[in-house]
């Protein structure tokens, strides 16, 4: 969560290249003073090179410093929204940000924002040598020390793990089966995330070669041992139909069970109310679904959720619908009778019509004209002169 | 194999010794039935057409798909072997009665919806469903008295609810009682579409239809053939210079006059329907009383807008048409013997939204007035009986090729689908 906000921010204020982002700043006060001659240079030189000069770079002091006028501000604000400063979240802040500084801008990353620098001002190495120039890693001049010492370490634990096998054997304990990592429900980290975690630029090679150590390391049967290890960098799947929320199942005087759900297509929004009452009656905005949608094409999305689950006439449904055209109202009907379903299936229906792409909301917009353009894509004539 | 079968009909026939040859038969037409179900269409419906031979023939073929046992015959369900609509009654509410091809031809030259006329013809037979509103016309024509004006019955509902099937059926009970004809199939085809509409010949004021006109004349003549030579004018009719109808001249006459004349046929249209609004009944002649059974399908026509527009690009109004005015005299009650069969229809009509259905909305305030007081009878959707007979006519007719359609959850999808409206559900499994 950190690292991708930390990452939006910082796409917003600094664009990287993808040059090194080795630190090379604040050369020693104690350099001896050379005899300094004067040179005759052209105005050229006097102009900062831009792009030379790399992505901008922080110092640790100034880094301490933003954290602590930001730890100042924290309580300043809390202060002046009259809450307790000790008590201060970070949710906190950005509410009260938002009240005090309101944006109408579209885009979330533009507006005004409060963070702590950490997520703010991205991570730097710090200086990798020492006062004389002689670099602490043993492996700064591969230019990657970070990921070849990953490999390192990596080829160490094999290494560990071949030797304990070993010594099963010669004792005469070794088995195949023993505990297993578990893997499902998680993922490799992305090389995204990687290069994060490295706080370096790893290339696609690299991060494969990386991908294919830790599955060597995996294959093998004592790999249990190292399990932490492995865990850190794997991430957890989150379960998707766990995100859908049902719709409250209600009951109505009668005693008849029924369920209200909405659903969006394309600027037409829809309501359904499901009444589980034994008969097919289909009501929209007041007039039989027959004369609403002559469309053959319409019935059949609107029949799609309940034929798939079985409960063709089983259910009562009225609904309300407005905006956009007869396909769009058909297929926002569609997702809102889905939606209201839920509270009448079980949990493996759930992720059944979840893989059957009842439950996702069609994200596609009519898309924007262009200028210089006769529409969203559709050009001007062409001519050759 | 059709040789097989055609000897083994000749033995019912013949024999008459319904058990003996139950057996014979039934293991040869199984063998037969086997080869036959293998195939496709063509030879489907072959299969069946030795179904119309005879009601025990049809019974053997029915046990020997259902091999033998002492089940009640499946066809029946849907199926009535009632055929006279005379004795139609609520017995046979939800199932299916065929119309002889004879009385196809004869009464029905031009008057069944097109949809429908397609379907006798892959299904190689005429089938309509017996259903209360059609089941509740044929009860009042029945029991009303004809000596009194005729009573207006007006047949309204949904889009595709089965109208105007429900009138050909009380229609076929009118001409198996030996009724006059006079069956205008859909009075919107006269306000719409006309190529040639020329001023008309006797009053300046109106407009002609000839082709429309002589069209139906000529229908006319083939559904109320016997009756043409009985029925005499009562007036001389001049149609140009030269040419006239004498009093006392067969009515096939005038017929024919319209036929061969296009120009005067609009005319010849209203000579007709008033010389059978005079003899309606009459007690005049003795041989010539006769019942009148005037069907409109699409009345709503009568009043509404036409489409059609005159030399001087206005837009024409239904009463300057002559072939309307005369109508609408006819839809008056000031004749006796006789009945006024009326259907509404939205989908051929002009101007009117696609949710009107009542009569009020369909016939217009004009129109009310002037029906008015009339029998409204309601059509509506099938229910559930009625749907379960038309799925299994569907089915018997192999008209359902898609094997999920034969199932319980095919069904429900078909239900949910068409909403148990007959057309829509006649269009679905079309192409299923």
């Amino acid at each position: 969560m950190a690292a991708s906000s930390c990452r939006g921010v910082r796409s917003i204020l600094w664009k990287y290249g993808s040059c090194g982002k080795n630190l090379c700043v604040s050369r020693s006060k104690t350099i001896p003073q050379l005899p300094v001659r004067q040179i005759c240079v052209s105005s050229s030189l006097w102009k900062k090179n831009l792009a030379a000069a790399g992505p901008q770079k922080f110092t640790q002091e100034f880094i301490d410093k933003q954290v602590e006028e930001f730890e100042v501000g924290k309580r300043h604000l809390a202060n002046m929204m009259g809450e307790d400063p000790e008590t201060f979240t970070q949710e906190d802040i950005d509410r009260s940000i938002a009240y005090l500084f309101p944006s109408g801008l579209f885009e979330k990353r533009a507006r005004p924002v409060m963070k702590h620098p950490e997520e703010i001002f991205p991570k730097q190495t710090a200086i990798q040598w020492d006062a004389v120039g002689r670099p602490f890693h043993f492996l700064f001049y591969t230019g990657k020390q970070s990921y070849y010492s990953l490999l390192h370490d990596v080829y160490e634990k094999i290494l560990a793990i071949e030797r304990h096998q070993d010594k099963m054997r010669s004792k005469g304990l070794f088995t195949s089966d023993t505990k297993q990592i578990v893997l499902t429900g998680s993922r490799w980290l992305l090389k995204e995330e990687m290069e994060e975690y490295l706080v370096e630029n790893v290339s696609d090679q690299d991060f494969m070669r990386f991908v294919q150590l830790m599955e060597k390391l995996l294959s093998m049967p004592y790999c249990s041992l190292e399990e932490e290890f492995i865990l850190k960098f794997r991430k957890q799947l989150e379960v998707q139909s766990s995100k859908h929320e049902i719709p409250a199942l209600q009951y109505d005087p009668q005693g008849v069970a029924f369920s209200v759900a909405e659903g969006r297509r394309k600027t037409a929004k829809a309501t359904i109310t499901l009444r589980d009452s034994g008969s097919g009656n289909f009501t929209i905005n007041g007039r039989n679904y027959l004369h609403y949608f002559p469309l053959l094409q319409d019935r059949e999305q609107l029949m799609f959720p309940l034929h798939f689950v079985g409960m063709l006439s089983r259910f009562d449904l009225e609904g309300s619908v407005e905006g956009s055209g007869h396909s769009a109202q058909a297929g926002a009907l569609r997702l809102a009778i889905s939606r209201a379903l839920l509270s009448f299936v079980s949990e493996g229906e759930v992720e059944k019509m979840r893989q059957a792409g009842l439950l996702t909301a069609d994200p596609r917009i009519k898309e924007r004209k262009k200028p210089g353009q006769e529409g969203a894509r559709k050009k001007f004539t062409w001519k050759k002169r | 194999m059709k040789h097989n079968v055609i000897v083994i009909n000749q033995l019912i026939t013949v024999n008459n010794l319904l058990f003996s040859t139950h057996l014979l038969t039934l293991f040869l037409l199984n063998m037969n039935l086997h080869k036959l179900s293998s195939r496709l269409c063509p030879t489907v419906t072959q299969k069946f057409r030795h179904l119309h031979i005879q009601s025990s023939g049809q019974q053997l073929e029915a046990v020997a798909v259902e091999t033998a046992s002492a089940e009640p015959n499946p066809l029946s369900v849907f199926r009535t072997s009632e055929q006279d609509p005379a004795y139609h009654s609520e017995r046979q509410s939800g199932q299916y009665y065929t119309f002889p091809p004879a009385h196809i031809q004869k009464l029905f030259p031009h008057g069944l919806p097109p949809r429908f006329q397609l379907q006798i013809k892959t299904f190689n037979e005429g089938c309509v469903m017996v259903r209360p509103p059609a089941l509740e016309l044929i009860s009042y024509l029945k029991r009303a008295d004809y000596s009194k004006p005729p009573l207006r019955y007006v047949l309204y509902g949904d889009t595709g609810t089965g109208k105007t099937l429900s009138l050909c059926h009380a229609l076929h009970y009118c001409y198996t009682q030996g009724w006059l004809i006079v069956h205008i199939p859909d009075a919107h085809l006269w306000v719409k579409n006309c190529k040639e509409l020329l001023p008309s010949s006797s009053r300046p004021s109106r407009f002609d239809q000839p082709i429309q006109a002589s069209q139906w004349l000529k229908n006319f003549k083939i559904t109320n053939e016997h009756f043409l030579s009985k029925i005499k004018t009562t007036q001389r009719y001049v149609w140009t210079k030269r040419e006239s109808t004498e009093m006392g001249q067969p009515l096939g006459e005038l017929v024919d006059q319209g036929v061969n004349r296009m120009k005067s046929s609009s005319d010849v249209v209203g000579a007709v329907l008033r010389e059978l609004r005079l003899q309606a009944g009459g007690i005049t002649e003795g041989e010539g009383a006769f019942k009148l059974a005037v069907a409109v399908d699409g009345v709503n026509a009568l009043w509404g807008k036409t489409s059609l527009k005159k030399e001087d690009r206005t837009l024409c109004e239904p009463e300057e048409l002559t072939l309307i005015h005369n109508l609408r005299k006819m839809m008056k009650n000031n004749w006796s013997g006789g009945a006024i069969l009326t259907a509404l229809s939205q989908t051929g009509s002009l101007f009117t939204p696609q949710s009107a259905y009542l009569p009020n909305e369909l016939l217009g305030e004009e129109g009310f007035d002037h029906m008015e007081p009339f029998v409204p009878v309601s059509v509506s959707n099938y229910d559930e009986k009625e749907f379960e007979s038309c799925y299994l006519y569907y089915l018997d007719r192999n008209w359902l090729q898609h094997p999920h359609s034969r199932s319980e959850e095919g069904k429900k999808e078909l239900i949910f689908l068409s909403n148990k409206n007959p057309s829509i559900l006649e269009r679905l499994c079309a192409f299923l």
